[in-house]
C-alpha cells in the first residue's frame, strides 16, 4: 500500500482539530511581531533617535545575550527583528514542535491513531499531515509578517526575509519534533525532548552572541539571527534550516518505518513485580510521577547555568571602548553595574522559565484527572487535597530546587571564568530564588483554573503566555505601568545589585496563596473526571 | 444495618443532559447485585456518586451507613473498586499499581495477591503501557480482590476478559460471596449477572426499571412454552407470538394466564412439553425495545462523551 494513502484526510482532519489553535499560534507572533514595530515607529522616528537607542543597547550588553546584535540599527524594520528575532523563532519553534507532537505520538498515546491507521491509511501519512500542518502554520506566519511589516512602511525584501527566518526555524523544529515523536514512547517525552534542544538551541545562540560567534552557528535560532533581515537580507543562511529539515524529516520517515505502532525506539524493560514500601502514599504516588521531569530540567538550569555564568566575562568585554557607548556605562554602574544588569536580566529570565516548569506540574494535576487515574487512587482512602498536595509539591517545591539550581550553577560558571566563585554564587542564588513569589503566582493561577474552572485548565498556559509577553515586550512597547503591573515578574527584585524590598515578594506570596486556597476549595466541592 | 447501598431518587445532571433522573438503588449486605443497563443509561454515574467522585444534583444516597460525598475517605477503606476503563501509571509496572492502589486503602493480603497474580495469569513485572485492556483490568481487579473491603464496586469488570479469565473471575466473585462481601457488579453480560447475582436492578435512561431476585424478575413476566400435542391445537387466549406447526405449539404466556393455557393445553393432550422461564435477555430486551425508547433518546455516558 502507498505509505502515504489518506494524508489528505489527515491533514484536513488535523486543520479542523486546530483550529483555534493554529490561527491563535500564528495571530499571537505576527501581532507581536507588527505591535513592535508599530511601537518602534511611533518612539524612534527618525533615524538619529535610532541610532542614539542603538548606542544605548550596545552599552547594555545584557541585552545582547538575550536578543542578539543588532545589525540595522538605522530602520525599523531592522529594530523589529532585533527585538523579536531570538524571541520570534523560539515561539515558532515550540508551535511547531507542539503541533507535529499532537497529531503523532499524542495521537498514538491515546490510541486514536489506531482506528485511523486501521483504515486506508498510509504508514506515513500521519507523519506527513502533520508536517503539512506545520508547514501551514510557518508558510502563514511567514506570509503574515512579511505583508504586515511591508504594510507599515518597511523594505518588502527585508519584510520577507525576517518572515522566513522565523518560519524556517519554526520548520526545523517541526522536523526535530517529527523525530523525536518516534524516539520517545510519549507525547510528554517527545514534547520534553524537543523542548531540550530547543532550549540548548537558545543557550548555544546565547553564547554566540555574547561569545565565540561560530557557536551561535550551530544553533537554528542564531542561523534566523544571521539571515540578518533588514540589514543585509542574507538569503542563503535560509538554506540552513531548509536543509536541516530536510534530513530531520527523512530521518522521522525512515523510523515510523521501522517500529511497532505505539512504541518508541527504546525498548520496554521489566520493572519490579512489586511496590517499594515506600509506594504508600498519594505523595508517593506523585513523586514517582514528576522526579524524572524534575531531573530533567534540573540538568538543563544546570547546564544553562554555567554558559551563562560563564559568558558573563564576555559581557564586559563586549562593550568596547566607543566613548558614547562608555558614557552609558558609566550611568549603568560601570563594569559591576553592568554584570548586575546582565545577571538581573538572566535570573528574570531563569524565573520565567521555571514557571513554565510549574504550570505543566499543576496541569499534571488535571491530566491524571483527564485520563482515568485520578479515579481509582480517589476511590481509596485518600481525600482530594492530599492527592492534590503530592503533586502540588513539585510547583511549590520543585520550583525552588531549579530556581536554586540555576542560581548556584550561574554562579559556578561565573566563578570558574573570572574567579570569586563563593562571592558570585553568594549574589545569585538569593537572586535566583527571589523569583519564586512570582513563579507561585504563576502556578497558583493555573491551579485555580484547574480547581474552579477544570475545563478551561489550559488557559493557565495562557497567562503565562501574557506575563511572558508583557515581560519580554512590555518595555519596548511602553505599555502603561498598570499593564505591566499585571504580569508577577515586573514585581521581583532586580537583584543582585539592585535594591531588595521584600514588600512585593510578600504580596505576591500572599496573592498565590489566596488563588491557591480558592482552587483547592474549589477543587473540594466540584466533580471529579 | 443491612443494607450496604441505599439510593433514592438521586439526580445528576451534566449541563443540560439529564444523567439520572430520580434512581433508587437498594443493596443488602452479603449479596452480589446485578446493576444492568444499556451503554449510557447511567450506571457509572451512579457508581461514580456513590464513590463520592460526583456530587448529587438530587436524591440521596448512603453508603455502608455513611454519606458517599462527606465521609468519602472513611468509606473507601472499607470498600474496594474496579472502574470500567483502567489506566494505569507509564512508569509503574503493574506489581506497584496494585500495590500502591492497596496500601491507599490501608493494606492487602500479600498471600492472596499471590494467588490471585496466578489466577489471573497476570505478569506483574510490565510496565502500565505494555498491558493490553484486559490485562489493565486484572490489575485492578487484583488490587481489589486482594483486600479486605466488605464492599466491592465492579464497574463493567470484565468487559476486556477472555473467556477463560471470565471463568476466574466468577469463580472469585462466588468466593467473595461466601466470604460475607457485598458486591456491586455493574455489567451488560447478562450470563454473568444471571450466574453471579442474587438480585437485579436494571436501569434505563437514568431511572430503575426493575429490580428484584431473578426469580422475582421472571415472575412479572412471561414464560415461554413448545409444547406437541396428542390433537389439533385449541383456541388459545392471552399467549404471544404463537406459532402452531400441526401438533405442535410455540408460544409465551404471561404469569397470570399460565394456569389457563396449560389447562387448555392438557385437555387436548400433551405428548411433551418444554416450558422455559424467559433469560435475563428476554427481560433486559422487553425493557429496552419498548417502543417510545428509541436508544438515541437515552443520555450518553459522560464517560464516553468526555
Amino acid at each position: 500500500m502507498n505509505t502515504l494513502a489518506g494524508t489528505p484526510v489527515l491533514f484536513r482532519l488535523a486543520l479542523r482539530r486546530d483550529r483555534i489553535a493554529l490561527p491563535a499560534w500564528v495571530y499571537v507572533l505576527a501581532a507581536s511581531v507588527v505591535s513592535t514595530a508599530l511601537s518602534f515607529r511611533s518612539l524612534y522616528d527618525t533615524e538619529d533617535s535610532r541610532l542614539r537607542f542603538a548606542a544605548g543597547i550596545a552599552a547594555n550588553t545584557s541585552l545582547r545575550a538575550l536578543y542578539g546584535p543588532l545589525h540595522d540599527p538605522s530602520t525599523i524594520g531592522g529594530l523589529t527583528a532585533w527585538r523579536m528575532g531570538v524571541f520570534g523563532a523560539v515561539l515558532a519553534g515550540l508551535m511547531s514542535t507542539l503541533l507535529v507532537v499532537r497529531h503523532t505520538r499524542a495521537e498514538e498515546e491515546d490510541g486514536r491513531l489506531e482506528l485511523v491507521g486501521a483504515g486506508a491509511v498510509g504508514r506515513r501519512a500521519p507523519l506527513t499531515a502533520a508536517l503539512l500542518a506545520a508547514a501551514t502554520a510557518n508558510l502563514l506566519l511567514a506570509a503574515l509578517v512579511a505583508l504586515c511589516l511591508t504594510a507599515t512602511g518597511q523594505s518588502a525584501a527585508g519584510s520577507l526575509a525576517f518572515g522566513l527566518a522565523l518560519a524556517g526555524c519554526g520548520m526545523l523544529f517541526a522536523g526535530t519534533a517529527a523525530v523525536t515523536a518516534q524516539v520517545a514512547g510519549t507525547a510528554r517525552a517527545a514534547n520534553g525532548l524537543a523542548g531540550a534542544l530547543l532550549g540548548t538551541a537558545f543557550v548555544l545562540r546565547a553564547v554566540g552572541d555574547a561569545g565565540p560567534a561560530w557557536v551561535g552557528w550551530l544553533s537554528p535560532i542564531g542561523w534566523a539571527e544571521q539571515v540578518r533581515p533588514f540589514a543585509e537580507n542574507r538569503w542563503w543562511v535560509l538554506l540552513l534550516p531548509a536543509a536541516g529539515t530536510a534530513l530531520a524529516v527523512a530521518a522521522a520517515y525512515a523510523l515510523v518505518a521501522r517500529r511497532d505502532l505505539g512504541a518508541g525506539l527504546l525498548p520496554q524493560r521489566p520493572g519490579p513485580a512489586a511496590g517499594a514500601p515506600g509506594l504508600c502514599t498519594a505523595a508517593a504516588l506523585a513523586v514517582r510521577l514528576h522526579r524524572g521531569t524534575l531531573l530533567g530540567w534540573a540538568a538543563g538550569f544546570a547546564a544553562a547555568g554555567l554558559v551563562f555564568g560563564g559568558v558573563s566575562r564576555g559581557i564586559v568585554d563586549l562593550v568596547g571602548d566607543n566613548a558614547r557607548v562608555a558614557d552609558v556605562i558609566a550611568r549603568l554602574g560601570g563594569r559591576q553595574g553592568l554584570l548586575d544588569a546582565y545577571f538581573g536580566t538572566m535570573t528574570n529570565l531563569f524565573g520565567m522559565i521555571v514557571a513554565l516548569y510549574a504550570v505543566q506540574a499543576v496541569l499534571r494535576l488535571r491530566a491524571e484527572e483527564i485520563s482515568g487515574r485520578a479515579e481509582p487512587v480517589l476511590a481509596t482512602a485518600v481525600s482530594r487535597l492530599r492527592w492534590a498536595a503530592g503533586h502540588l509539591l513539585f510547583p511549590l517545591a520543585g520550583s525552588a530546587v531549579l530556581l536554586a539550581v540555576a542560581g548556584v550553577f550561574t554562579g559556578l560558571g561565573q566563578g570558574a571564568a573570572m574567579g570569586g566563585t563563593g562571592h558570585a554564587v553568594a549574589r545569585l542564588l538569593p537572586a535566583a530564588l527571589a523569583q519564586l513569589p512570582a513563579v507561585w503566582l504563576t502556578a497558583a493561577v493555573a491551579l485555580a483554573l484547574v480547581g474552579l474552572a477544570p475545563r478551561w485548565s489550559t488557559a493557565g498556559w495562557g497567562a503565562l503566555a501574557l506575563f511572558l509577553l508583557l515581560g519580554w515586550l512590555g518595555p519596548v512597547l511602553r505599555l502603561p505601568q498598570w499593564v505591566l503591573d499585571l504580569s508577577p515578574f515586573t514585581h521581583t527584585p532586580h537583584l543582585p545589585g539592585g535594591a531588595f524590598t521584600p514588600t512585593p515578594l510578600l504580596w505576591l506570596t500572599a496573592l498565590a496563596a489566596a488563588l491557591a486556597a480558592a482552587g483547592l476549595a474549589g477543587l473540594h466541592r466540584r466533580d471529579i473526571g | 444495618m443491612t443494607t450496604a447501598i441505599t439510593v433514592t431518587g438521586l439526580v445528576k445532571d451534566f449541563g443540560r443532559t439529564r444523567a439520572l433522573d430520580g434512581l433508587d438503588l437498594t443493596v443488602a449486605r452479603g449479596e452480589v447485585h446485578g446493576f444492568l443497563g444499556p451503554n449510557g443509561s447511567g450506571k457509572s454515574t451512579t457508581i461514580r456518586i456513590l464513590l463520592g467522585l460526583l456530587r448529587a444534583d438530587g436524591g440521596t444516597a448512603r453508603l455502608l451507613d455513611g454519606d458517599p460525598w462527606r465521609d468519602a475517605v472513611a468509606l473507601h477503606r472499607r470498600l474496594a473498586y474496579v472502574p470500567g476503563d483502567v489506566t494505569l501509571w507509564r512508569n509503574l509496572t503493574g506489581g506497584e499499581a496494585i500495590d500502591l492502589l492497596g496500601r491507599l486503602r490501608g493494606g492487602l493480603d500479600r498471600a492472596r495477591r499471590a494467588e490471585l497474580l496466578e489466577r489471573f495469569e497476570l505478569d506483574p513485572t510490565k510496565k502500565g503501557r505494555a498491558y493490553s485492556k484486559g490485562n489493565r483490568q486484572k490489575v485492578a481487579l487484583v488490587a481489589a480482590l486482594a483486600s479486605d473491603a466488605e464492599l466491592l464496586v465492579l464497574d463493567e469488570p470484565t468487559s476486556g476478559l477472555d473467556p477463560l479469565m471470565e471463568d476466574v473471575f466468577r469463580s472469585c466473585i462466588a468466593e467473595e460471596r461466601d466470604r460475607g462481601r457485598t458486591v456491586l457488579l455493574s455489567s451488560h453480560i447478562l450470563s454473568e449477572v444471571e450466574a453471579l447475582c442474587d438480585r437485579v436492578s436494571i436501569i434505563r435512561a437514568g431511572r430503575t426499571v426493575e429490580t428484584g431476585t431473578l426469580t422475582e424478575l421472571r415472575h412479572l413476566t412471561r414464560t415461554s412454552i413448545d409444547a406437541e400435542l396428542a390433537g389439533p391445537p385449541p383456541e388459545l387466549t392471552g399467549v404471544h407470538d404463537l406459532v402452531t406447526e400441526g401438533r405442535r405449539v410455540r408460544c409465551q404466556v404471561d404469569a397470570d394466564r399460565l394456569d389457563e393455557v396449560l389447562r387448555a393445553l392438557s385437555a387436548v393432550g400433551v405428548r411433551s412439553l418444554t416450558s422455559r422461564p424467559p433469560t435475563l435477555e428476554e427481560l433486559f430486551l422487553r425493557h429496552y425495545e419498548q417502543p417510545g425508547a428509541p436508544r438515541d433518546e437515552q443520555t450518553p455516558d459522560p464517560a464516553v462523551t468526555r
